[in-house]
């Protein structure tokens, strides 16, 4: 089935299947392979991407539930200036070890922001719990969301 | 940083810009020596480069490339790395391209294992001096070339930030200025290293070269390779241990839309598919009778009963000190035993390798721990020399020891014999879970007796499979898994009469493996566990207990009493919250840790702070050295709390994150690490913080209910309502 996708503000057209997770058009298709498969089942958040500057699992989104809204993914988000000001913390407070999860962490933590320019720790854990780091790395994560909050230079 | 993809038609090709086994264990135990320390020059090596060694490349535009010995899988070693042979070398920092080595135990072996293997947090300390005498010989061979071309004594020539001076003349001559020369010069036989004081790189807390193009989607993964014409491909395995398969109806799963192919082997089924999606779909859609085979029946109610029996029996005595049976016999006697669970990896990369098989060779991309390993087990499997088996490595998302086998290497290759062209095998999480190289059980029992608040017979026995006996065969010597008993044999307390013995037990079926922490996960807990334990017993503080004991580790003991200090150790605390604490003298750093946690009504666990402090020796890039700490001990917390893979009827019980639950940020405590200066040589620091978490939770659970946790992971109906 032909499909037409914003993705990072391009058209990208492809055949897929109406039921196919938009991860896997992402990865398989596309060959954009920033957004990282996890678990498959929403439980893990490496495949977080933003449908309308939303975070969604895109291992359980069907390709077809998209139609005319916009898809950010990882390779994207930096083009958005709460999306550059968190890429900037994380490296900034050096957050990333392993860095699979950290596409998926990015991807929540700028939804965050953008909805929430001054999160308190309880909306952070709100927003973040859904994203497993298997490195750890979450009190820096917590320490970069902060510092992207409040303008703070490292 | 800029990693530099190895030359392959992967849409990676492009060059991306911006962009430890025991403490005592493995250091002590030396295979054969090999060549890594050589000037043996790498392969393509072109003219006008200049290469030293396998680790430098200097090009005449002054490019310098560094090929990386141990892989990267978030522990910061590219970085470190790249720090040490460019502190000696004094290359330009900021300009340093990093290449992940290729396939080649000559080159790039381990020099502990002798084999091309990251792990047991040895990299940096097995390195240490390689790397350094690299850096500096190809300085030593850059400045020959400029003091001849002056026609000065080299000894009148400095060098940094990637440049020769001779300051008396006010000359200056970059290194890719004298790339060509520099190669025809005779590299030194001994040159002198860098006094520690003149360390410019180490020692700084240095931005690490991986991270950008991993915050921006850029960075390549194993799983990410993409070869043109690829298929892809999602197995299942049987899922009880050893079984076969049976028989396949693939009638329905053919007909869905991107199905390629169905490939049965005995063991296991591949779907093959234009993406993972219909590979999946596929794979859901078969109908496969599994051969069960003879292990159909077993569960964890077996295993364990199994290994109790087996730590009944006198083992192989590993350590023995003193007189044990005039130490057991003085003073008061106290016995426990503690048992860990069977662990799961869970690598948030799930296991993969991409897999392009020719009639004549074979190329694999994926991400290891173990490179040659992977080339020779893929050869073996593929019916290919090993050198028609090319590895591209790659970026590891997490390793924790999972990737130090090559088992889905050999399982590509096997499912790319029947199939035309390139393929991308990639395992679901449930596969991944299901069918990992487990972290043994373990059961440890202790004999202790105290007089005058002090140990004076100390019994240990550890019972469990013995890793290294499959893993490395020539280092399972007597009977004796040295890393088994590792943190055990070395255990850091003054005590006359000392005994260690070590039962192998392997458990039926369920193959085990090496994971974050290895020996001393089991063994710090046991030990600090009962140290606690004691401690009640003589009417001690847990920390007073252990400082009267440290006599011969004053490294520890600073170690210890500034955790103490910065914990807030002995202040008050509300009902049911409890702090605990816990040293370990592994991997060659000495750490102490304070975890305060409450248990509330329902026995659920918060964690409320963790401050550790450490001594690393030199510790290379000190924020890396943190990170490396926040991490481990949320890795070592969270198996504390949740971590258990359990067996029933032949199979795994457990099979995504739902069930084999992970620490999340909402239960992640504060966290704070004092890194203690030091000038002693590097210790290792990935599995520091994993083995230091738990005993420590455990006791601060001790603390807080007054219950004496004797197994991981915690029970919470043995500490719901309870109160200290």
């Amino acid at each position: 089935m032909a499909t037409t996708l914003t993705i990072n503000g391009e058209q990208r057209s492809f055949d897929a299947p109406a039921d196919m997770p938009l991860l896997w058009v992402l990865r398989d298709i596309l060959g954009m392979t920033g957004t990282k498969f996890g678990c498959g089942i929403a439980q893990c958040g490496a495949c977080t991407v933003h449908i309308d500057g939303k975070p969604v699992r895109s291992c359980v989104l069907p390709v077809g539930a998209v139609r005319d809204r916009a898809v950010t993914t990882i390779e994207g988000v930096g083009s958005t200036p709460t999306g550059a000001k968190i890429q900037k913390a994380w490296l900034d407070l050096e957050v990333i070890q392993c860095g699979y999860c950290q596409s998926g962490q990015i991807m929540s933590a700028t939804a965050l922001l953008a909805a929430t320019p001054h999160p308190d720790d309880s909306d952070i854990d709100a927003a973040m719990a859904g994203n497993i780091c298997r490195c750890g790395t979450y009190v820096r994560i917590r320490a970069a969301i902060k510092q992207a909050a409040s303008g703070r230079q490292a | 940083m800029i990693i530099m993809e190895k030359k392959s038609d992967t849409v990676s090709r492009r060059t991306l810009l911006a962009g430890g086994l025991a403490g005592g264990f493995l250091l002590a135990f030396h295979l054969p020596a090999h060549a890594a320390n050589e000037p043996v020059q790498p392969p393509d090596v072109t003219e006008g480069k200049f290469a030293p060694n396998a680790f430098i490349r200097i090009d005449e535009a002054g490019q310098t490339t560094l090929v990386m010995p141990q892989v990267e899988m978030g522990q910061g070693v590219y970085t470190a790395v790249a720090m040490i042979l460019a502190e000696e070398l004094d290359a330009n920092f900021a300009q340093v391209m990093l290449e992940h080595a290729p396939p080649n135990d000559k080159l790039y072996g381990n020099p502990v294992f002798g084999l091309q293997v990251t792990g047991n947090s040895n990299s940096i300390r097995a390195w240490w001096e390689h790397l350094r005498n690299a850096g500096a010989v190809a300085r030593a061979m850059l400045v020959q070339a400029a003091a001849q071309q002056w026609q000065v004594d080299p000894p009148s020539c400095t060098t940094a930030n990637g440049e020769v001076i001779h300051k008396e003349s006010g000359r200056k001559l970059a290194y890719g200025a004298l790339a060509a020369s520099a190669s025809g010069q005779t590299p030194p036989k001994d040159v002198a290293l860098k006094d520690p004081k003149d360390f410019v790189l180490i020692g700084q807390p240095l931005k690490r070269l991986d991270t950008p193009d991993k915050a921006n989607g850029k960075a390549v993964y194993g799983i990410d390779a993409i070869l043109p014409d690829m298929k892809f491909a999602t197995v299942a395995a049987c899922p009880v241990f050893g079984g076969k398969v049976g028989k396949v109806d693939d009638s329905a799963a053919r007909k869905i839309p991107g199905v390629r192919k169905i490939v049965v082997l005995d063991d296991m089924v591949a779907v093959v598919g234009d993406h993972m999606w219909a590979a999946k779909k596929g794979l859901g859609a078969l109908v496969i009778d599994w051969d069960e085979g003879p292990n159909a029946r077993l569960s964890s109610k077996d295993i364990w009963q199994d290994l109790r029996a087996a730590s009944e029996k006198d083992g192989v005595v590993a350590k023995s000190e003193g007189d044990i049976a005039k130490g057991l016999a003085t003073g008061e006697r106290l016995d426990a035993s503690y048992e860990l669970p069977f662990l799961a990896h869970a690598p948030m990369e799930p296991i993969n390798a991409t897999v392009r098989l020719k009639s004549d060779s074979c190329e694999i991309w994926t991400g290891t721990q173990v490179l040659t390993r992977v080339q020779s087990e893929a050869a073996k499997a593929a019916g290919l020399p090993v050198e028609k088996v090319t590895v591209n490595n790659h970026l590891l998302g997490g390793g924790f020891g999972r990737k130090l086998e090559p088992d889905m290497a050999v399982a590509a290759v096997r499912i790319a014999k029947q199939v035309d062209g390139p393929v991308k095998v990639v395992w679901t999480r449930e596969e991944d879970i299901q069918h990992d190289v487990y972290r043994p059980v373990y059961r440890d029992t202790i004999a202790a007796t105290l007089s005058d608040g002090k140990i004076v017979g100390w019994k240990y026995k550890v019972a469990g499979s013995a890793i290294l006996a499959r893993w490395l065969p020539p280092a399972f010597q007597k009977g004796i898994d040295i890393d088994a008993v590792d943190s055990a044999v070395d255990m850091p307390y003054d005590i006359p009469n000392f005994h260690v013995e070590y039962v192998r037990a392997e458990p039926p079926a369920v193959p085990t493996g090496f994971w974050r922490g290895v020996g001393p996960n089991n063994n710090v807990f046991a030990i600090e566990s009962f140290m606690d334990e004691l401690a009640r017993k003589a009417g001690k503080d847990p920390v007073e207990f252990r400082r009267g004991m440290l006599g011969k580790n004053p490294r520890l003991l600073a170690a210890l009493n500034l955790v103490a200090e910065k914990s807030g150790w002995g202040q008050p605390l509300a009902a049911r919250v409890g702090r605990g604490v816990s040293i370990q003298p592994s991997f060659g750093s000495f750490i102490a840790t304070v975890v305060e946690a409450e248990v509330d009504e329902q026995g659920e666990v918060h964690l409320h702070h963790v401050t550790s402090a450490v001594d690393t020796g030199i510790a290379v890039n000190p924020d890396t050295i943190m990170a490396q700490l926040e991490g481990g001990l949320i890795f070592g917390l969270t198996a504390a709390l949740y971590g258990e893979i359990t067996i029933d009827k032949g199979r795994v019980q457990q099979s995504n994150f739902h069930d084999y639950r992970m620490l999340r940020i909402d239960q992640t405590p504060k966290i704070e690490v004092h890194v203690i200066k030091s000038g002693e040589a590097p210790g290792g620091i990935g599995e520091t913080g994993v083995t230091a978490g738990p005993p420590a939770l455990r006791n601060a659970i001790y603390a807080a209910t007054g219950v004496a946790l004797r197994r991981l992971p915690i029970d919470r109906s043995l500490i719901a309502g309870k109160k200290a």
